[in-house]
């Protein structure tokens, strides 16, 4: 599902030049769960931005789904976003002006999707995640951990091939941070291939993979056995 | 533009932004607002300048005599010139078929008038019936001097409503009583009244042949009053009746010996030179309210623009969240100019269609003086409303470009 060779990415800091990622070879299958750790700084973030189109690379291949992702304009990049993923942000990200429907709805806005079919989908997603009597409300009238999973029903509306997360549970308690890889876990049960960017370690050994980066390189990439979240709900 | 959905979604924003939209639309309906009135009033006093104006025939020339300030064939300057019958004579044959009103003028001021036990100093103008269309006087009562006055210089004299009513306040209609003016007796034919108001109205009219005969005038004028018949254009008229005036100068002139270089032994006026003035006046007076009316739109825009500006900003996190879910920069853009345009249009319309309802109903009551009927020009407006509209879509361009343009994790991560 993703595929990369070699990928380099520096910051400018003023004068200095910042090497965030120092040549990262990593692939994805489809299906997998993976968590991404590191301390801050590592490079994790960025790697997930750049997997995300949210940034650009500076060099190393980047191919995802068969697709080469190369060259990038604004336009192509937000049709790739469109297609292909789906984002969790550590700060949800919801706009804080359209009920919780409507954030679901807007990935299918840009798909072109009719208005009606929209509701209906967003509804349906809404669901999923448990707030479909939530529908009508603001973001501000959601605690965190519902205005998380607002955000994952919102990255699921659009059908992406991959669901990216950065730091998912990084603004929750603990117990909201399971509610929440509860409901990634079981998504992933569905088949879709997720990339959960943490720095904590039972976050990450929910998933069924940890890749660990430091230096922006990886130093460890490893299988592990899944601890459900289920049981801590 | 179309774009179902997309009407959709900027209703959802507008409704859910409501400040936001209230204050970009105040400011371009206030904008649209002061302009429509501010031209409004400028051609409100462009109108009562020129009703003022129309008090007075307009197209009137008037000569007046002073001393030379030459020496001329043998005669020393300091030489008073005086107009005689001799000369108006000459002038109103000679130019007859032109001429349209004429009056000879011999005036007498501060004359003692008495009308039984009250008396009252006014001012005696010996003139002819054209007198009348001359100083645009209207007649309250009986009727203006006539042919058959003059003929037989008759002694019955023209009061004001002004007189009439300090000297014979007692007498409903005057006509046909007597007032005294230097000893003798003088039949009172009409009352005047004179649009120019109370300072008009000081004079007593009696004929010009009467008044030189009761005050020892024997020939001798002070003015001379002309008017042309109008031409087809406003230009023809003024070069006609500058070209009367020089005939007119050079003329009187040669019969009283002044040097043609004295320009103030002889003197003349012409109203229409002053027309011409007027003219100049309200050019510049709506050049004034254009330059206002400009300034106030450049504000208006500026208003528009920091706007525009201060949404694009608010919204750079919404922009990069859209961007996050798969919108191009494009429609990024669109979302916004559209929001702005259909805000500034109809707010600008509103301003536009509440401003010109207020000229057009109260308008009309305005009674002030030198302002007369403020209205404005319907196309004018309306270009002011579309040039608002344009320029407050340039403003959002930019800004709205470069926030489509930056990264969404740049934009996300503002805060």
């Amino acid at each position: 599902m993703i595929e990369i060779k070699n990928l380099h990415k520096s910051y400018k800091m003023g004068s200095n030049s910042l090497h965030v990622l120092k040549g990262i070879d990593f692939s994805v299958e489809e299906g997998e769960l993976v968590a991404i750790m590191g301390s801050s700084g590592s490079g994790k973030s960025t790697l997930l931005n750049i997997l995300g189109m949210l940034d650009a690379a500076d060099s190393g291949e980047y191919v995802l789904d068969g697709v080469p992702i190369k060259d990038l304009n604004e336009t192509k990049a937000a049709q790739y976003r469109n297609k292909f993923l789906g984002f969790v942000f550590q700060s949800f990200n919801l706009i804080n002006y359209k009920s919780a429907m409507e954030n679901v709805a807007l990935p299918l806005y840009y798909q072109r999707v009719g208005r009606k079919e929209r509701q209906d989908k967003a509804l349906k997603y809404l669901d999923q995640v448990g707030l479909k009597e939530w529908a009508t409300h603001l973001p501000s009238e959601l605690s965190g951990g519902q205005k998380q999973r607002v955000a994952i029903a919102r990255a699921m509306a659009a059908e992406p091939k991959v669901l990216l997360a950065d730091e998912p549970t990084g603004a929750l308690d603990s117990k909201t941070s399971y509610e929440v890889m509860d409901l990634i876990q079981k998504i992933n049960d569905d088949g879709n291939t997720i990339l959960v960017v943490t720095h904590e370690e039972d976050i990450a050994h929910m998933c069924k993979r940890i890749v660990h980066l430091k230096d922006g390189v990886i130093v460890e990439d490893k299988k592990v056995k899944q601890v459900r979240a289920q049981q801590y709900v | 533009m179309f774009d179902i959905e997309r009407w959709q979604e900027i209703f959802d924003t507008i409704r859910k932004n409501k400040l936001r939209t209230f204050l970009t639309g105040v400011s371009v309906a206030s904008g649209i607002f002061i302009l429509v009135i501010l031209l409004g009033f400028g051609q409100g006093m462009q109108n009562g300048i020129a009703q003022e104006f129309e008090r007075d025939a307009s197209n009137m020339i008037g000569v007046w005599t002073q001393v030379t300030t030459k020496e001329y064939k043998g005669l020393n300057p300091g030489r008073r010139i005086q107009l005689r019958n001799e000369n108006y004579d000459f002038v109103e044959k000679l130019h007859i078929d032109k001429l349209e009103y004429k009056s000879p003028m011999y005036r007498v001021f501060d004359t003692s008038i008495m009308y039984g036990t009250e008396s009252g100093a006014y001012s005696i103008w010996g003139s002819s019936p054209d007198f009348q269309q001359l100083e645009n006087a209207y007649m309250s009562y009986g009727r203006f001097l006539n042919f058959s006055d003059i003929q037989q210089k008759a002694k019955v004299v023209v009061i004001s409503n002004k007189i009439h009513r300090e000297l014979l306040g007692s007498i409903e209609d005057p006509i046909g009583e007597h007032i005294e003016i230097a000893g003798l007796s003088f039949q009172i034919i009409g009352v005047y009244g004179d649009v120019g108001g109370e300072r008009e109205e000081e004079k007593i009219y009696m004929p010009v042949a009467t008044a030189q005969g009761v005050f020892n005038g024997a020939d001798r004028l002070n003015n001379l009053f002309f008017t042309l018949k109008p031409a087809e254009t406003f230009e023809e008229s003024l070069a006609e009746s500058t070209k009367f005036t020089e005939e007119l100068k050079t003329y009187l002139k040669q019969v009283h010996t002044v040097a043609p270089d004295d320009e103030s032994a002889i003197n003349t006026f012409n109203t229409l030179e002053n027309v011409q003035r007027f003219y100049n006046l309200t050019g510049g007076i709506r050049f004034f309210f254009w330059f206002v009316g400009i300034c106030t739109i450049i504000a208006g825009i500026v208003g528009v623009s920091n706007v525009m500006l201060i949404i694009v900003k608010e919204r750079t996190k919404e922009i990069g969240i859209r961007k996050a879910l798969g919108a191009k920069p494009i429609s990024v853009v669109g979302l916004i100019l559209h929001e702005a345009i259909f805000v500034t249009a109809v707010f600008g319309f509103g301003g536009l269609i509440f401003s010109m309802g207020l000229l057009e109903i109260f308008g009309p009551m305005v009674e002030v003086d030198y302002v007369v009927n403020p209205s404005i020009d319907f196309n004018v407006a309306l270009t002011t409303v579309f040039l608002l509209i344009f320029a407050g879509a340039l403003a959002g361009f930019f800004p709205a470009y470069r926030a489509a343009r930056i990264k969404p994790i740049v934009a996300l991560r503002d805060e």
